[in-house]
């Protein structure tokens, strides 16, 4: 440093030297926060009391940087920061596009709703153990997974989530969560390592991690390099994390054995990042191979839908029913990936946020109506809508929204995706949909009959529901009404997202503003 | 070089996989491990094995003036070896946990959140 000081440097031409307006501050921002506010609320890990109104804070915070970033996006388009100011494909960037900002945005809500439901559900034992510093630090990584532009970065952010995620599915040493945890543990690092193999492969042809780098660049490589190989990789391994058929054993081992808004939370997020990823990786990275591998992503999504739908009419145990239907929407979310046009892509990607909404309020509506009728076992539940009213209704309204008829929010993906199927001919496709809809609203419409509407005399061991535990359901329950009656704005985001990630041109010429195209 | 290294990862997957698919927790943990480095010589390997000077620009100069090695993939092994020793330690205590709490080792014993006598659903209302 001290003996260059004699030469004069253009610093233009590796760092960017224009100043950092506010908004570009909002890219970073939903990481920044969740980060700091888990450390503070590691700071009050004596007191547990004075962490809940934290996190109450840090999520409201949250969600308004989350409203305030896609309002940004949705008016100026993609939005990069470059850390350290290096021009990239040097330094890490963060890309926002209309996407990420979505799915930052539901994140939010729900890590909101989610945390006010913890403040009644959880003791001070559980918030002593950490719930809240892993909770943000686990937001903190699925939002950086969202916003990150680095294939690397995304590494590091799946990272994050996942060593958080283990603290929270491990919370309280259960027998049953010791034994979930290890399955949970053991194939979601598997599916961890498999990426960075992938990413080592892909580094070693394309020598960069930027993926809008790697986006221009890969049409250019096709010829020469194993791209097809790269693609099976990230698919294997992103399937793997989203709980595809057949390498989804992990969640129905682990979904049901945590705390119930840790399952709630999970279900609401986790396997999305997944299915995230798949559509960043396969969808913009490598497009061609994708076309290709499409009848097999197809195969692979009516499959897991049919298992999912399968597996919950097997249950006895709410619980593990709703793991199996988290397993059947990633199939659904997957058939969009297969089909690959727009309107599959937008319907995949609506789909994705209903179902985000829809079965965090699952879980939070399994664990009410568990501790009001004192049992999660089907067969020894009932009498739901005499002890709680709000529940009454928010189970039948919430269960066939999954399966998706009017008015609820799970109708318009589903016919998106059913159309888009048939436009390609895809007929087989679009019945597997439709099946799927038919057995996930007879396992969870048989949920409702037994545990709600059947009548019984008493109830042992049984709750209140509260106000404070309930709140979020209602929340939850009129945004996915709200969703099912007024879909435009939501149709319209996702189909200019849907649009944005087809557009790689478009998407470079944000990254490298200056550069010449190769 | 390449090609040494190359069977070499070759031959770590082989151990890890092999491991990996062993019911016993603590096998399935050397696993990992063996997983872990296999992945970072990968890296190494695939970010091209070069014997030139370390990446240090001299003081009187802005850049480099003879080819030096490749810094990235050291930096990305180091972020890997990181994150695969939390998750070792983590996992070596889930290890341990298990054992104290289901009283095995053995993954096809551990049915504590799936039993294996589970009651179906019942089918009338």
């Amino acid at each position: 440093m001290a003996g260059s000081s004699d030469t004069i440097v253009d610093l233009s031409q590796a760092m960017v030297t224009a100043p950092t307006t506010a908004a570009d501050w909002l890219v970073i921002a939903p990481v920044a926060l969740c980060l700091t506010f888990s450390a503070l609320s590691l700071m009050f890990r004596k007191d547990v009391s004075r962490q809940a109104p934290l996190a109450i804070v840090g999520f409201a915070l949250l969600l308004i940087v989350a409203i305030l970033l896609l309002r940004h996006v949705w008016m100026n388009g993609t939005m990069v920061m470059t850390m350290g100011r290096w021009l990239p494909p040097f330094g890490i960037s963060f890309t926002v596009d209309m996407l990420g900002a979505m799915f930052v945005l539901t994140t939010a809500v729900i890590a909101l709703l989610a945390s006010i439901h913890a403040l009644a559900d959880l003791d001070s034992t559980q918030l002593r153990y950490g719930f809240f510093p892993f909770l943000f630090l686990m937001i903190g990584g699925v939002c950086g997974a969202f916003l990150t532009g680095d294939i690397f970065n995304l590494y590091v952010w799946f990272e994050v989530l996942l060593i958080s995620s283990f603290g929270l599915l491990v919370l309280g040493s259960e027998r049953e969560q010791i034994d979930g945890t290890t399955k949970y543990a053991y194939l979601n690092l598997v599916a961890t390592t498999l990426f960075l193999v992938a990413t080592g492969y892909l580094y070693g042809i394309f020598g960069t991690l930027n993926m809008a780098d790697i986006a221009r660049k890969a049409p250019l490589l096709r010829e020469t390099a194993p791209l097809m190989t790269l693609a099976v990789l990230y698919f294997f391994a992103f399937g793997m994390k989203a709980a595809a058929f057949p390498v989804n054993f992990w969640l129905p081992a682990s979904y049901h054995t945590p705390r119930i808004v840790v399952s709630a939370l999970f279900a609401g997020l986790l396997t999305k990042v997944g299915v995230y990823a798949l559509l960043r990786s396969l969808v913009v990275l490598l497009p061609a191979e994708r076309a290709i591998l499409a009848e097999l992503i197809a195969w692979v999504a009516a499959s897991t839908m049919l298992l999912g739908a399968l597996g919950a009419l097997a249950q006895n145990d709410i619980r593990r029913l709703l793991g199996f239907v988290v397993v059947s929407g990633i199939g659904v979310m997957m058939a969009g990936l297969a089909l690959g046009s727009p309107l599959g892509l937008s319907g995949a990607m609506v789909y994705a946020v209903h179902s985000m909404l829809v079965m965090t309020a699952l879980y939070i509506a399994a664990g009410l109506a568990g501790s009001i009728t004192g049992s999660m076992a089907i067969g020894a539940t009932g009498g739901g809508h005499k002890a709680d009213p709000l529940l009454a209704f928010a189970v039948p309204a919430l269960r066939p929204s999954r399966a998706g008829p009017p008015p609820f929010s799970g109708l318009w993906p589903k016919a998106m995706l059913v159309k888009a199927s048939l436009d390609v001919g895809a007929w087989w496709l679009a019945g597997a949909i439709l099946l799927t809809g038919l057995l996930t609203s007879i396992a969870t419409v048989r949920v409702f009959l037994l545990a709600c509407w059947r009548d019984r005399e008493t109830v042992e061991g049984a709750t209140s529901g509260g106000l404070l535990r309930a709140a979020p359901l209602a929340a939850l329950l009129a945004m996915t009404l709200a969703i099912g009656v007024y879909p435009q704005p939501l149709l319209e985001a996702a189909n200019t997202a849907a649009a944005a990630i087809l557009d790689n041109a478009g998407w470079a010429a944000k990254v490298f503003p200056e550069a010449v195209q190769p | 070089m390449e090609t040494a290294l190359a069977v070499l990862v070759g031959v770590f997957f082989t151990f890890a996989i092999y491991l990996l698919l062993s019911r016993h927790v603590i096998r399935m943990l050397l696993g990992v491990a063996i997983l872990g480095n296999g992945v970072n010589l990968l890296i190494f390997t695939a970010g091209r094995i070069t014997r030139e000077a370390p990446p240090i620009i001299p003081d009187h100069l802005t850049v480099p003036d003879v080819a030096v090695a490749n810094p990235l993939p050291q930096a990305l092994i180091l972020t890997a070896i990181v994150i695969s020793f939390s998750f070792f330690a983590f996992l070596l205590v889930l290890a341990m946990r298990a054992y104290q709490e289901l009283d095995t080792d053995d993954t096809d014993d551990m049915r504590v959140a799936e039993p294996a006598n589970d009651v179906a659903p019942p089918v009338s209302y």
